[in-house]
């Protein structure tokens, strides 16, 4: 028997981030580590992008790193198009959610349908940045949730992480995805600050192998819980996790789903909680109808038919516009309205 | 791969805008008409800017004309017998389609349309693999490395923009790689065909975009498309020189766009050359000509047929005679007859094939969307 001397004690790597930090620490990792990485977009040049993104990119990486385009959304995708085609992997950011849509063309023709219709041959290892959803008092235009469009699109990966930690990690991991991503950033998270260990978060990026155990494709279980279980993504998984406080309060476990990834879609850890549980609530930010939570909803009653007690309910935005700041809580799921639901989940039945 | 860092042969990132603009607006100006350098009867025009290509590059030319010509002819015949879908063809404007891919080297790109079959081809595509989107087997049948040519487009001037960023990314790379984008009359209607020019402007990057007017978008005129001087004084616009040229006249083509990948490749930016040419025949198959144009109109352009004017300067030129001919009307027959022999055998895509290039690798709802075709398809053989 050898006896081995202890391990010295880890040097404490931990540290304090915001989303927006981790997102552009994870570009500046991922530009080191590749120079293939071009990152490219509206005032995300000296300016470093109006939620400072890309902040110090340009300085430390040179302007044919990261650099100002025309203001044109459509140019920007195409653009990203040919540059993927030709050796480059570009992140590109569309400032605002709403400001996407004039890239909706080349999104849904090009980058999502490009490895189809080429049989494989022209693969786009793109990443396409969206800051996305509301609850920042933003004007119109500025707070729409669009993941549905991306999602109903075949050929799109569909990221939303919710945490610091899986902002730095799922960012990374899309750029060195070989398929189109769109990553959609929750504007109301970007200064949420959270202690991670940015050591830990850095290792599996280490050497080009994929990590062991990729985000893509994965939903996290953000809290354990028995009585019914709650699945969001996004700007949704705070609110949800409020929600699960605020009921254990009340005697009752609530288990949160936090579904990280929508496509490719996670059935085996959304339905594994749902079965155990027997009673589901989705909870979105986007309008309700035709939406990824109906989406959510029909696969788990596909799946977990017998395992449930009640029928899995929605808590959705309206079906409206997105509202003016000073109306935007009545529109946005709360903690209340995610509350009633739970209570509509047929205890009487238990 | 790596990017060279501080690679400046064409510029940084963005152009630079020179002081001097007046002295620029002289040189993005086109002509007052059309470059040409063969007419329509066959006679040498001469031209203070643009020299006449010599006898074998025009002869070389002639070639792809008729095979050009046969391979319209002989997609449009396999159209009536139900071997293809459908066929955009380029009758009448092969000699645009012919210079496009002539004046491009083999570290070069193309970006075709629909109706840009004829140059792809002469850019060197098996023409059974670009005909596979037509005749419904796949979409892009090539794979668009092998000859650096893209996927024809079909939703107009999107490529474009894709050609912009393939030159941009060559730039990046330090490659000394031109693109040729290629478009119609109607594409310059789409803002992509706006966004393109102007990154490509911006960005300093050597594309050529090249319109073929050839007067329709379907059963629209040009008169309905636009109202500026031409198409090429767009250009200005964007702070790239536009050129005008007889899309008829191979010669004038082969010129033109010589000059512009030259000048593009020795970092002189991108610019916009429109050819004046026609479509001599209906959008496709499937359209009827006769409800938006007159056969007075169509029959104007029958005595500037590119390859009648090419035909008659050669002969006189003495470098094409009959025998010559013979030979290049044998060598297009062979085209034409393994396009009729690809196109007369029954094929069977695959059809598990269709959960096979959406993703690098299925997601698990592909992959169960696959087993349930796979389910289907083996109880039918049962």
């Amino acid at each position: 028997m050898t006896v081995t001397a202890q391990a010295p004690a880890p040097e404490d790597t931990r540290v304090s981030l915001t989303f927006a930090k981790a997102l552009n620490t994870a570009l500046a990792d991922e530009m080191a580590a590749d120079s293939a990485v071009v990152m490219f977009g509206e005032d995300v040049g000296p300016l470093g992008g109006v939620f400072r993104i890309t902040d110090g990119l340009t300085a430390r990486f040179g302007e044919e790193r990261c650099f100002d385009t025309p203001l044109a959304e459509s140019g920007i995708m195409g653009m990203a198009v040919g540059m993927a085609m030709n050796g480059i992997r570009p992140v590109v950011e569309m400032q605002f959610d709403a400001f996407a849509y004039p890239a909706f063309e080349q999104v849904v023709s090009h980058v999502a349908k490009m490895s189809n219709r080429t049989r494989g041959k022209v693969k786009l290892p793109l990443v396409i940045r969206i800051p996305y959803a509301g609850g920042i008092g933003g004007v119109e235009h500025h707070c729409d949730s669009s993941e549905s469009y991306y999602a109903h699109t075949p050929g799109l990966t569909v990221l939303a992480p919710a945490t610091v930690a899986d902002a730095y990690t799922m960012l990374r991991e899309a750029i060195r995805f070989p398929d189109p991503v769109v990553f959609l950033e929750p504007k109301k998270l970007y200064w949420t600050k959270e202690d991670v260990d940015l050591a830990a978060l850095r290792a599996p990026f280490e050497d080009s192998t994929p990590a062991a155990d990729p985000a893509i494709g994965k939903a996290a279980v953000a809290r354990e819980g028995t009585d019914a279980t709650l699945i969001a993504y996004g700007p949704s998984v705070s609110t949800a996790l409020s929600a699960a406080e605020a009921a254990a309060a009340e005697g009752r476990s609530l288990e949160v789903i936090d579904i990280r990834s929508i496509v490719p879609f996670d059935d085996e850890t959304v339905c594994a909680s749902v079965r155990k549980t027997g009673r589901a609530v989705v909870i979105s930010e986007a309008p309700g109808f035709a939406s990824v939570a109906s989406e959510i909803v029909a696969r788990i009653q596909e799946r977990c038919f017998h395992s449930l007690a009640a029928p899995v309910l929605r808590v959705t935005g309206f079906d409206i516009p997105y509202p003016a700041p000073k109306l935007e809580h009545f529109f946005l799921p709360g903690v209340d309205r995610i509350l009633d639901a739970v209570d509509e989940l047929q205890w009487e039945d238990k | 791969m790596t990017i060279p860092t501080g690679n400046t042969r064409a510029g940084s990132a963005q152009g630079t805008r020179p002081e001097d603009n007046e002295d620029r607006t002289a040189t993005m100006l086109p002509s007052a008409e059309p470059v040409q350098l063969i007419d329509a009867d066959g006679t040498h025009r001469h031209s203070e800017k643009y020299p006449l290509p010599d006898g074998d590059a025009l002869k070389a030319a002639f070639e792809g004309l008729v095979s050009g010509r046969r391979i319209n002819d002989q997609a449009n015949a396999l159209v009536r017998q139900g071997r293809l879908a459908v066929y955009p063809s380029s009758h009448g404007q092969e000699a645009c389609q012919i210079a496009a891919a002539a004046v491009l080297a083999d570290g070069d790109w193309l970006f075709p349309t629909y109706r840009d079959t004829v140059a792809v081809v002469h850019r060197g595509v098996d023409p059974l693999q670009v005909l596979t989107l037509l005749k419904g087997d796949w979409h892009a049948g090539y794979d668009p490395y092998e000859h650096n040519v893209a996927p024809q487009a079909t939703p107009l001037a999107t490529q474009l923009l894709h050609a912009v960023g393939v030159a941009h990314a060559a730039k990046l790379r330090g490659e000394n790689t031109v693109v040729m984008a290629m478009c119609g009359d109607g594409a310059t209607s789409e803002g992509d065909f706006h966004e393109a020019l102007n990154f490509a402007a911006v960005f300093h990057v050597p594309v050529v975009f090249f319109v073929q007017n050839n007067e329709y978008a379907i059963s629209v005129p040009l008169k309905n498309q636009s109202v500026a001087p031409s198409l090429a004084h767009k250009a200005i616009g964007y702070g790239m020189p536009g050129e005008r040229v007889d899309g008829n006249d191979a010669a004038a083509l082969l010129a033109v766009l010589g000059a512009a990948v030259e000048r593009a490749r020795e970092g002189g930016g991108p610019a916009l050359v429109e050819a004046h040419t026609y479509r001599m025949q209906a959008h496709t198959n499937a359209d009827d000509a006769t409800r938006y144009r007159s056969e007075e109109d169509v029959a104007q352009w029958v005595p500037r047929d590119p390859l009648a004017r090419l035909r008659t300067y050669l002969t006189g030129l003495g470098v094409l005679d009959d025998a010559a001919e013979e030979e290049m009307a044998a060598s297009a027959e062979t085209i034409a007859s393994r396009i009729r022999d690809g196109l007369n055998t029954d094929t069977v895509p695959e059809p598990m094939d269709l959960f096979n290039f959406v993703y690098d690798s299925r997601t698990p709802q592909l992959a169960e969307q696959a087993a349930l075709l796979q389910d289907e398809l083996s109880r039918a053989q049962d």
